[in-house]
């Protein structure tokens, strides 16, 4: 299988790509980043573009850890989010999702940007994205634009990104004491979530520990929980969030937040496809939700015997 | 349509050549340059036959373009060892870590990145590693078999200070080891 003809165009920086992409306004162009998503594409499922943007910009590699926030170039692998001490440190849910995707060779290649450019319905990042409360970083030829992780996913493919601009980074604000957790049930073949839920849940204290053995994780003060795989675009979950604040995150209260899970989403909207019913995958929800949140009881500052 | 001239060094051999924009790493290698190491299996970046090392990672190479790899390292399977075969091969010899040997190469390049970052990985980590490299034959158990073994003589050959790949071997190739 090899792709349709078309022209190659590398960008040495930023600036190059966004003077390719004003040059070929009129044409099909694709941003080639990774390409692990892209390149397949092009060989089974007809994506034929006319020229080819190829990101070859080192300043889009770099991950900036400040005081309060983390600022993820674009072009970063899988690996690197999984490898970086900076990542782990400061945004650890996204290396957990990062560790998550495909495989070795595609972590080695596949990088963040394209991951939530591409917006697949199933992909890990856009699940971590939301529930860190990330902001994508845009950039036109005009200047920056920032979109809320809130507002960027708009469908299957679908994403708040225009034309003539290109995602350049995303800032991930810190969470410093919140517990965190990243569940998924992998498509063994694809590699991508049939479901998979991230979380993010701040509490007031408390002692943390395995809340299924009745240790006290403290009153939930905050929750970023969202879903990814459920339905054609990563969405957050804000009833099993409502269902979480000012409650105990004991057991009791992950499994009733967990039962809410379906309730954020009409049953006719979940996905259904040739691997799983709809039906399938809103069981799969609350299942993974409940994992999530589990996880992130026993992280919860303060905390987990085994942290 | 246009097209490249890029540079690769292949084994250690510097290779120029013309590609289209579409040319695959993969066909590059073996179409033009003759290394067929790298097999074609599922060419959609599943089965992971046609993984080479790139700059020291592991990398599909059906699913990258050859021009992207402009002025890369690249060394497949055959150029794990200078002669005979390598610590990794050798377990997947002995260890019967192959049968038909298609998926092997790739198998080989997905092991060099995992040994180099992590000597002593445990089962899970070796599946967890290879989850990329699909077989249909021989089945995993003594793949990871292969790796452990691999794993276990690198680490005794890190003590005793020897290099961890390349030329080093034990005993003399055995017939029908090299291919």
């Amino acid at each position: 299988m090899f792709p349709a003809e078309f022209d190659y165009e590398r960008a040495e920086s930023v600036g190059e790509a966004l003077g390719l992409l004003a040059e070929y306004a009129d044409a099909d162009v694709a941003i080639l980043a990774g390409g692990h998503s892209l390149v397949p594409a092009m060989k089974t499922e007809g994506r034929a573009p006319d020229v080819v943007v190829d990101l070859d910009v080192p300043a889009l590699e770099a991950v900036n850890a400040l005081d309060d926030r983390t600022v993820v170039g674009a072009l970063t692998t899988y690996a690197t989010l999984v490898d970086s001490g900076a990542v782990r440190s400061t945004v650890p849910l996204v290396a957990e999702a990062a560790s998550e995707v495909g495989d070795t060779q595609i972590r080695n290649r596949g990088t963040i940007g394209g991951n939530l450019a591409e917006a697949h319905p199933g992909a890990d990042l856009p699940a971590a994205a939301l529930a860190t409360d990330a902001t994508i970083l845009l950039r036109n030829r005009d200047g920056k634009r920032e979109v809320p992780a809130t507002d960027f996913f708009r469908g299957d493919g679908e994403t708040a990104v225009e034309r003539g601009e290109l995602l350049t980074g995303v800032r991930v604000p810190h969470a410093d004491d919140a517990g965190f957790a990243y569940a998924k049930k992998t498509h063994p073949a694809t590699g991508y979530a049939m479901v998979g839920v991230a979380a993010v849940v701040e509490t007031d204290g408390g002692a943390g520990g395995d809340v299924s053995d009745g240790d006290d994780p403290g009153t939930v003060s905050s929750a970023r929980v969202a879903a990814t795989g459920a339905v054609d675009r990563a969405v957050r979950l804000p009833s099993v969030e409502d269902a979480l604040v000012g409650q105990s995150l004991d057991s009791a209260a992950v499994d009733a937040a967990a039962g809410e899970a379906r309730g954020d989403i009409d049953a006719d909207r979940l996905r259904s496809d040739a691997y799983a019913s709809g039906e399938f995958r809103g069981e799969l929800l609350e299942t993974y939700v409940a994992r999530a949140l589990e996880t992130a009881a026993e992280r919860v500052a303060g905390d987990a015997p085994t942290a | 349509m246009s097209t490249h001239e890029i540079s690769l060094t292949v084994n250690g051999t510097e290779e120029t050549l013309t590609v289209e924009s579409r040319t695959l790493l993969v066909h590059a290698l073996r179409d033009e340059l003759g290394y067929t190491a790298p097999n074609v299996g599922c060419e959609s970046g599943k089965c992971g036959a046609c993984t080479v090392d790139v700059d020291g990672d592991a990398v599909k190479s059906c699913t990258v373009l050859a021009v992207q790899a402009d002025g890369s390292e690249v060394t497949t399977a055959a150029g794990l060892a200078d002669d005979g075969l390598d610590p990794i091969q050798r377990a997947f010899h002995e260890e019967h870590g192959l049968q038909c040997g298609y998926c092997t190469p790739g198998m080989l390049a997905t092991t060099h990145q995992l040994l180099d970052e992590n000597p002593d990985p445990s089962r899970a980590a070796i599946r967890r590693a290879l989850k990329g490299n699909v077989c249909r034959c021989t089945g995993y158990g003594s793949i990871v078999d292969a790796v452990e073994t691999a794993a276990e003589r690198l680490r005794a050959a890190e003590a005793d200070g020897e290099p961890t790949a390349g030329s080093q071997r034990a005993d003399p190739p055995e017939p029908g080891a090299e291919d």
